[in-house]
């Protein structure tokens, strides 16, 4: 907007984003340190892809196992957990309930720098050697060498606090600063998906924390907790573990969700079908993935009964998540749908979601899931539902926001290549895992069998489209921010708040508090 | 499919060795229909609801649609029926996978970084080994065709006198049985099958053990039941016998003072008797009750005051952990087997 200020001109000079409050200023310092860190743990995944090219090795396997670690941990906690709550959650979150910001804005610049002191206590594990345990830390193999993997766990266990502190905060706007007439029942999918995600933030993740903890003073002070040589037990490590980091996947794909009902109603012009339905299928997914961790440890020498319960209740997890899939093809029926591309990327999602939602049950099946576990059919399950699903996700909604937070339009022929290449490449990388999983191939291996080399090829070969992908998709934001169209208020024609405010919008987003009459979706 | 290497282009999966695999098979190909079925139905439905109903104009109306409480309980309960069948279903298959065979062939399985380890009753020991060539050739177990085989498996160090080393988790995989589990330090875990169709199969280490994981394979070869006899009684290489793990067990209890406290007749010593301890049914002086299997032999013999048998003065034994090998625990479980 030419005339007036925005959030973005507002002030001038780096101290007055480093000390920011404004919840539109900081989504963008996290826009900023996510895409460093994805653009790391991309790069990471291409070498990955690159030693895999070939049966034999390319890198040394210690060296292999490094990346892979940080692979994992960069993009578990680094992007993934933090990705949308942070960034579009943050920017997005208080313009949906029409609020001038989050309820803790000098908490919200906290949980910023506490991800920032996880990121630097994860470079510094790097010149203790390198972290090589993979990203769930797993002991004894954990206390083997000390210094790097207990460093690396406490840069998780730091950046949690950024977790914790974001979710209370959310938790405290959602229930505070509504404008007027904004019920619960009026609030957006996307901000009852947030909500639901903050409360497995805030709940679940002291636990790792906590585990973090028992690892150090394990470490440092000899207490026998998890290590079997002090009269510890390995396979506690790995309940505690599981117990955060199941809740986990929810953590990164509620929010996935939350923005996918966003995009089908904008794109269908139409209103969501089954509203409630959705809003607390996100509550019921929240709820019971605390209680199906033992999934995870099928395998572990955890008791029989023990594998049957936690089979039964992750079957109840499939429920909700199938409620949203179908809601969301309803929404479709009889609507007025325009192929933009964040509406690619929302169909596209919800192509990969079913893949990975699918091969879930096979995985929640024990008897199967014996044979599956820790092969590439669990690396290929988890990127169909994590990256599949929240980056794609991720990628519609920047899209979809991205006239609203910088003001101007980006390329929509360069927007669809971008789709295109993630897409295709995705499906070209990840699904020929499922199979080299079924053939029996596992996971975390830095060679292989000669007999996984043809697949693992044109696995490795969809890596390196998706990595053009997200450098075309690099290329038209950045030619957008600066080169784009001016997109006026309204560009999709929206109804929700955020698109009655002036693009980009003004330091306190709303000159006057606005009042709600009516659901967010009102598409007549 | 012409880049499936395998002849089980089909189904993706490898051959399948023992009647577990094929039910596990079974269960898998109703997964893959159902699930390719529901897969077909719900993108059919999306790309149909794209293609006809793409905007227009500018100015499109839509209809205001904003439940259908008869449509949403079908697509939840439908789903949950479903999913309660392949639960049902996939829980019968692995209890059955669990149950451990009566008289079956154990071996003892030993993971390490990172080499595989199959040690036989009879003291014969299995460890890989390098062709003429320099490569290596993984160690080989043998079983007879149509018999069950238990392994007892457990996790040791390389060199025990390393104090900074751990034994860490391993995970034994045979892709062809459809089996799995996870080899804990410090406990004895077991995983048992019975093979049907003879051949060579992989053994896979499927829990991460660090820079030699990927490296970590064995090897199981089944042959007839006359080939196993005539394998485990000739010893190919002509040196001396091993003694078998009863024996060397036998030895241990005679000389690391066993022998003063636990008889091997029934009388009651200092300690409980040895006579038909194994697979008995143990009351402990806190009342609690328990099975004297593997693992709990194991437990009193590294520290014998974890669980103290009813009758019997705890602090009387001096605790052993530390003082013998993960073998030699194993040898004198062999032994207390053998005391029926």
């Amino acid at each position: 907007m030419s005339e007036g200020k925005n959030y973005i001109n507002q002030e001038a000079g780096l101290m007055s984003w480093l000390t920011s409050r404004d919840h539109k200023r900081i989504g963008l310092l996290y826009f900023y340190s996510i895409g460093f860190f994805f653009f790391i743990g991309g790069v990471l995944a291409m070498l990955i892809r690159t030693e895999l090219f070939r049966s034999g090795n390319l890198f040394d396997p210690a060296l292999y196992n490094r990346f892979m670690t940080y692979h994992g941990v960069i993009m578990v906690f680094f992007v993934i957990v933090p990705g949308i709550p942070a960034i579009l959650g943050n920017i997005i979150m208080p313009l949906h309930l029409g609020a001038r910001d989050v309820a803790f804005p000098t908490v919200n610049l906290m949980s910023w720098y506490c991800y920032v002191g996880g990121a630097i206590l994860a470079f510094w594990s790097i010149f203790l050697g390198g972290a090589d345990t993979g990203w769930t830390f797993y002991t004894p193999y954990s206390i083997n060498f000390s210094g790097a993997n207990i460093t690396a766990a406490l840069a998780a266990f730091v950046a949690g606090f950024s977790s914790i502190l974001t979710g209370v905060n959310f938790v405290a706007t959602v229930h505070k600063l509504r404008c007027p007439g904004m019920t619960m029942k009026r609030i957006t999918l996307f901000t009852w998906s947030l909500y639901a995600t903050a409360i497995l933030q805030v709940l679940a993740t002291p636990v790792v924390g906590i585990t973090v903890l028992l690892l150090v003073m394990e470490n440092i002070f000899g207490i026998g907790i998890f290590d079997p040589e002090m009269g510890g037990d390995p396979v506690l490590f790995q309940h505690f573990f599981w117990f955060y980091s199941h809740p986990a996947v929810y953590i990164m794909i509620l929010p996935a969700m939350g923005i996918i009902s966003e995009l089908i109603t904008t794109f269908s012009r139409k209103t969501i079908f089954g509203y409630t339905a959705i809003a607390y299928s996100s509550l019921a997914i929240a709820g019971v993935s605390f209680l199906v961790w033992g999934h995870h440890m099928f395998t572990s020498s955890q008791s029989e009964v023990a594998a049957v319960v936690f089979s039964v209740i992750t079957m109840l997890v499939g429920v909700p998540t199938a409620i949203k899939t179908f809601n969301w093809v309803a929404t479709l029926y009889k609507g007025s749908i325009q192929m933009q591309s964040p509406m690619l990327y929302a169909l596209g999602f919800m192509f990969i979601f079913t893949i990975g939602g699918v091969t879930g049950i096979f995985l929640s099946t024990i008897a199967t899931d014996i044979h599956f576990h820790d092969t590439y059919f669990v690396v290929a399950h988890f990127h169909y539902v994590m990256v599949g699903g929240t980056l794609m996700a991720i990628m519609g909604g920047a899209y979809y926001w991205f006239p609203k937070i910088t003001g101007r339009m980006f390329s929509e022929p360069w927007a669809r290549m971008s789709w295109v290449f993630i897409f295709v490449g995705f499906n070209v990388t990840f699904f020929p895992q499922f199979v080299l999983g079924a053939m029996g191939m596992p996971r975390r291996y830095a060679d292989y069998l000669p007999a996984f080399e043809s697949l693992n090829q044109i696995s490795s070969l969809g890596s390196y489209m998706i990595g053009t992908g997200f450098l075309i998709a690099l290329y038209t934001f950045v030619q957008g921010a600066y080169r784009g169209e001016e997109a006026g208020m309204n560009p999709w024609g929206s109804k929700t708040l955020e698109w009655t405010i002036p693009s980009p919008p003004p330091h306190e987003n709303f000159e006057e508090i606005p009042t709600v009459t009516a659901g967010p979706y009102e598409y007549r | 499919m012409w880049w499936i290497p395998t002849a089980e282009a089909q189904s993706f999966m490898p051959p399948a060795a023992t009647q577990i695999a094929e039910n596990v098979d079974t269960l898998y190909g109703f997964l893959l229909i159902s699930s390719l079925v529901s897969f077909v139905l719900l993108m059919g439905s999306l790309a149909y609801f794209v293609n006809k109903y793409r905007r227009k104009t500018d100015s499109d109306k839509t209809a205001y649609i904003t439940h259908d409480y008869r449509l949403e309980f079908l697509w939840s309960f439908i789903p949950f029926v479903i999913f309660m069948i392949c639960f049902a279903w996939g829980a019968k298959i692995y209890l059955d996978m669990r149950a451990v065979p009566e008289a079956a062939l154990q071996i003892h399985v030993v993971a390490k970084k990172w080499d595989w380890e199959f040690i036989y009753k009879n003291g014969r020991k299995i460890t890989s080994d390098v062709d003429d060539e320099g490569n290596k050739v993984p160690a080989t177990m043998v079983i007879p065709v149509n018999k069950p085989a238990q392994m007892i498996m457990t996790s040791t160090k390389v060199n025990p006198a390393d104090k900074k080393d751990r034994a860490v988790l391993h995970s034994f995989f045979v892709p062809a049985f459809r089996v799995k589990q996870d080899i804990v330090p410090g406990r004895y875990t077991q995983l048992s099958f019975t093979p049907t169709k003879e051949g060579t199969f992989w053994i896979f280490c499927t829990e991460y053990c660090g820079t030699g994981h990927s490296n970590m394979m064995g090897r199981v070869k089944v042959v007839s039941e006359q080939a196993f006899n005539d394998w485990v009684i000739g010893d190919e290489s002509g040196g001396p016998k091993e003694l078998s793990l009863a024996d060397k067990g036998k030895e241990i209890y005679k000389t690391r003072a066993c022998i003063g406290c636990h008889s091997l007749n029934g009388s009651k010593m200092t300690g409980p008797t040895w006579k038909g301890l194994y697979g008995s049914d143990r009351v402990f002086a806190d009342g609690s009750t328990g099975k004297a299997d593997d693992n709990y032999l194991r437990e009193s013999v590294l520290n014998s005051n974890a669980k103290i048998v009813k009758g019997y003065q705890p602090n009387q034994m001096p605790a052993y952990q530390g003082q013998l090998t993960d073998e030699d625990v194993t040898a004198v479980i062999e032994f207390i087997k053998s005391v029926k």
